[in-house]
């Protein structure tokens, strides 16, 4: 029989006070995430409708440029299309056009807002009804905000699959739906595990291809993969899914209350679930008892940056032995991270939004063991001193489920290794 | 609207953001939202920075927008200046900010921060990252830069370096030693080193010398007009070059002009006969214009390379290279259009392209070997090792830079000779490139290394302009003959030399009138 997660003996954090703070964030924009999207919708094309600035952000934040023609490309706001000298609806027909024309893999075509084109209120819901008429069947053009103005890195995909929602046709089979894009390698692990436990059929959102047979309705029940899918799930709501809650799948034991969650609903019993789950869990609790070995005692600061931050706080403290000091994230929404707050016990700040230099002043005072960072606070970090995981590898790395939770926690204690291993003095 | 997938240049603020970080004592309110703090990381991650670039972010959302986003620049631009107690701000827009017209200049103006604050206008949709730091640093020294007593000494400011710049860490190494060997010394580098206070004395200079025109003209102009101060026209990079710079200094100052070339190797390296294979290589050169203009006298008068072609990324530079591509007898191509490089590379087929970073990329996908000698950077062109590009050792960086691709001059006999051998058949590539040479595939010519997920760049214009023509089993197995770093050359002249005389089959005897024809 499965035990249940114990609960934080102090109680848990769901109902704890939350720091806010406004000032200047360091954080991406949503459309980072199309750097992860393109790559897992392999016929779509993301078009973000910007500034360089953009195509700038989007060539940094790829980091190892991948330099072939790329399935992104950002159609650049001019100095003409801003004052109106050119309509910017008949200028974007055109890029579409000649990208089209060349691109015929292209099946999918999200036009991507930017915070130049939301500020100019550049309506590319219309331009997208537009287009799809004109290109159909062939291609299916949407339109999503990866603005900076109205998202933080990880929402970018969740403002993508909501877009998705509401042209999903509609299907009355009673299915299980797996909301979130995950490494290929990861996304499988998880639907064998559920097949295996004759749970069926599961279909994942994104599909690789748009032609897939995805459909929704209130015979639909979803788990989302990712924390940060909030409008998703409200879109998903809406077409009368429903979303089973659940501690998100990260480490063993949170993989095994997710998985839980699903199989009760599945009506699977205890002995079919533990025949399932019990050689991966015991390889995940091995992996992690090893990876976690430098973490045991030490002590981890969050700063907010994709939304996962919660689930890994719960993870970390819960199975690796670390004491988390403070938590920052850009949202908390408790319908989606409320039973991962559950689980995690209280001490630790509870932060929301940013204020960056407070924050580094909160965290430079308290001198962690570890830092969760973005880049840009990285290396400053390490120059006082202070051991730093870059966040956005935790978003890029397959981590999810129990054959990479020995990978997840490496990823937190390689730097703290690191730190030891280095001897960068005379030996005298 | 003007479709881009890959950009040579950053946004104009990013230029500026170049300048500020460079210095000491100034710090950035940038009126911007919360993603182009991204901009960040290029200085902690590519340059490895060890602190934060001086840049406060407004952060507005799209709730403030018409409400008080000038409230929030303003709240900004106080706690900025009570944390951080710079010497000077700078204050300007990004280009969302651009667009909501909040006029920082015009806040900052109204209240009463006791350090200079100076405006930038950077019009984010015409220009780009050089013009940003070009025109920061320009606004800099035109606020704070006064006339005032020479030093007694004769010295020199060096203007140009910026963070995220091509060596130009190195390069201020060299060039202060190499000034200081002629009794020159110097009196402010900026914008990479100073503080506002240090730009304050610049007119204390003799003259400056202009390291990257790229992001110091418009100073050293206006030093020249309002500080009486004569700058350098040349940019020593490479033998002559930095031959004909101490000529131009010792002509500005009237001191005896002074090299010391006892560590200069360039001139014997490329006199020695394992460079003989150098002879002639055609190369292509493309990156910001005043790296390309070095870069082609080396190539040409220093390397003994032949130029094919050159261009620049940067349109500020158009003029002086159209003009230099004129001299060379070549086509200049000026875009910043990545797919456009690589279409007129993919079509001239040179043997090494001397570019940036992103050429690197296509001659990885067209098996062609790349030298980097420009921004935009890359971690890579961070190395731990003194590398300058400017000097004698700058000259002798250059040689080896631009050698190690190639496959070396003995190594190319000996490969040719034992290409039989099982350690040096055609597969094992040059012996220095380790794993990363690129292997043959079976119609000779190295494979490109594929790129991961993403299609080919020109998938439908892969083939060859001539592979409509057949090629006679004897003559592809006289082709195999030919070793396999020209092979694919051999193969696309052939057929070329065939189609363009209408011939449909390619024999022993065609593959030699080819050879015959292309033989320089």
């Amino acid at each position: 029989m499965t035990e249940l997660p114990r609960l934080a003996a102090s109680g848990g954090c769901r109902d704890e006070p939350i720091l806010k703070q406004r000032g200047q964030r360091e954080v991406f924009c949503g459309l980072t995430g199309i750097i992860w999207l393109h790559r897992k919708m392999q016929d779509a094309f993301f078009l973000v409708v910007g500034s360089r600035t953009c195509a700038h952000l989007l060539q940094s934040a790829a980091g190892v440029m991948i330099f072939a023609e790329p399935r992104f490309g950002t159609a650049i706001l001019e100095e003409t299309d801003l004052a109106g000298l050119a309509d910017a609806q008949t200028e974007l027909d055109k890029v579409v056009d000649q990208l089209l024309a060349r691109r015929t893999d292209i099946k999918q075509l999200f036009l991507v807002g930017s915070c130049p084109s939301e500020v100019i209120k550049l309506d590319l819901a219309r331009a997208a009804e537009r287009m799809t008429e004109k290109y159909a069947p062939s291609v299916r053009v949407l339109n999503f905000s990866g603005s900076g103005i109205e998202t933080t890195f990880t929402q970018g995909e969740d403002a993508c699959l909501a877009s998705m929602v509401p042209v999903l046709p509609k299907t009355e089979t009673r299915q299980l739906l797996l909301v979130g894009a995950l490494p290929d390698v990861v996304e499988e692990q998880a639907v064998s595990l559920l097949s295996e436990m004759g749970i069926g059929p599961i279909k994942v959102l994104p599909a690789p291809r748009a032609d897939t047979d995805l459909g929704v309705s209130d015979n639909t029940v979803f788990a989302l993969t990712q924390p940060f899918l909030g409008d998703t799930h409200a879109a998903l709501e809406r077409r009368g899914a429903r979303h089973l809650a659940a501690p998100f799948p990260f480490g063993e034991e949170g993989t095994t209350a997710w998985l839980r969650v699903i199989a009760d609903e599945f009506g699977v019993d205890a002995e079919t679930f533990d025949r399932v789950t019990a050689a991966p869990r015991a390889r995940a609790r091995k992996a992690i008892a090893q990876a976690s070995e430098a973490l045991r005692g030490k002590s981890i600061f969050f700063f907010p940056d994709s939304q996962l931050e919660i689930p890994l706080a719960r993870f970390l403290t819960r199975e690796c032995g670390m004491e988390a000091l403070e938590v920052g994230a850009p949202f908390i929404h408790k319908g989606i991270v409320g039973p991962d707050l559950d689980m995690l016990a209280q001490g630790p700040t509870l932060s929301e939004g940013q204020d960056v230099d407070l924050q580094l002043d909160r965290c430079r005072n308290a001198r962690p063991d570890l830092t969760v960072c973005g880049l840009g606070l990285a290396n400053p970090l390490e120059a006082d001193g202070l051991a730093t995981k870059w966040a956005i590898e935790l978003v890029f790395t397959p981590v999810h489920f129990y054959e990479q939770a020995g990978d997840l926690a490496g990823l937190f204690s390689r730097p703290v290794r690191r730190a030891d291993l280095l001897k960068l003095e005379a030996s005298a | 609207m003007k479709l881009t997938v890959w950009t040579y240049e950053g946004p104009p603020h990013v230029g500026a953001m170049r300048v500020a970080t460079g210095m000491k004592g100034l710090h950035y309110v940038l009126h911007a939202p919360q993603g182009d703090t991204y901009a960040d990381l290029l200085f902690t991650m590519i340059e490895r920075r060890d602190h934060r670039p001086p840049v406060t972010y407004t952060t507005f959302q799209a709730r403030d927008l018409g409400s008080d986003t000038a409230n929030l620049f303003k709240t900004s631009l106080q706690d900025a200046y009570a944390r951080f107690e710079p010497e000077a701000l700078i204050v300007g827009a990004s280009c969302t900010a651009e667009l909501i017209q909040d006029d920082p200049g015009g806040m900052a103006e109204t209240m009463d921060i006791p350090v200079p604050v100076i405006p930038l206008e950077l019009p984010s949709y015409q220009r780009k990252e050089n013009f940003g730091a070009d025109e920061t640093f320009f606004q800099i020294v035109r606020a704070l830069a006064k006339p005032m007593d020479r030093t007694a000494q004769i010295s020199c400011n060096l203007i140009g370096p910026t963070a995220l710049g091509f060596r130009h860490r190195d390069d201020i190494t060299e060039i202060t030693s190499l000034l200081s060997d002629m009794g020159i010394s110097v009196n402010v580098v900026a914008p990479m080193t100073s503080s506002p206070s240090d730009i304050a004395r610049m007119g204390a200079a003799h003259f400056n010398v202009l390291m990257y025109p790229e992001t110091a003209e418009a100073a050293a102009r206006w030093m020249e007009r309002e500080l009486d101060q004569p700058y350098t026209k040349i940019v020593p990079i490479g033998v002559g070059a930095t031959r004909d710079f101490v000529a131009e200094v010792a002509e500005i100052t009237g001191v005896k002009p002074y090299l010391d070339d006892s560590r200069l190797r360039l001139p014997w390296y490329s006199k020695s006969v394992d460079s003989t294979y150098l002879t002639g290589k055609r190369v292509f050169l493309f990156g910001d214009g005043t790296h390309v203009a070095a870069a082609a006298r080396i190539a040409r008068d220093e390397m003994g390379f032949e130029v094919v072609g050159m261009g620049c990324y940067n349109r500020e530079m158009a003029r002086p290279i159209r003009a230099l591509a004129k001299e060379y007898g070549v086509e200049a191509t000026i875009t910043d259009d990545y797919l456009e490089v690589e279409r007129v590379i993919e079509a001239m087929q040179p043997e090494m392209i001397l570019g940036t970073q992103m050429e690197r990329h296509i001659g990885k996908r067209l098996g062609i070997p790349c030298a980097v000698i420009s921004a935009p950077v890359h971690v890579q062109d961070f190395p731990a090792r003194y590398s300058p590009q400017m000097g004698i050792e700058g000259a002798n960086v250059i040689f080896d830079t631009w050698v190690h691709p190639l496959v070396m001059g003995l190594e190319e006999h000996l490969l040719h000779m034992f290409r039989d051998d099982f350690e040096f058949h055609d597969a094992a590539g040059p012996s220095h490139h380790g794993g990363h040479a690129p292997k043959p595939d079976v119609a000779g010519g190295p494979t490109p290394q594929a790129a991961p997920a993403p299609r080919d760049i020109s998938g439908q214009e892969n083939a060859t302009p001539g592979s409509n023509v057949i090629w006679l089993d004897d003559a592809e197995r006289e082709l195999k003959k030919i070793p396999f770093f020209v092979r694919g050359k051999a193969r696309r002249n052939t057929e070329a030399f065939a189609t363009e005389r209408g011939v449909s089959e390619i024999s022993i005897d065609t593959l030699y009138e080819a050879k015959a024809h292309y033989a320089r």
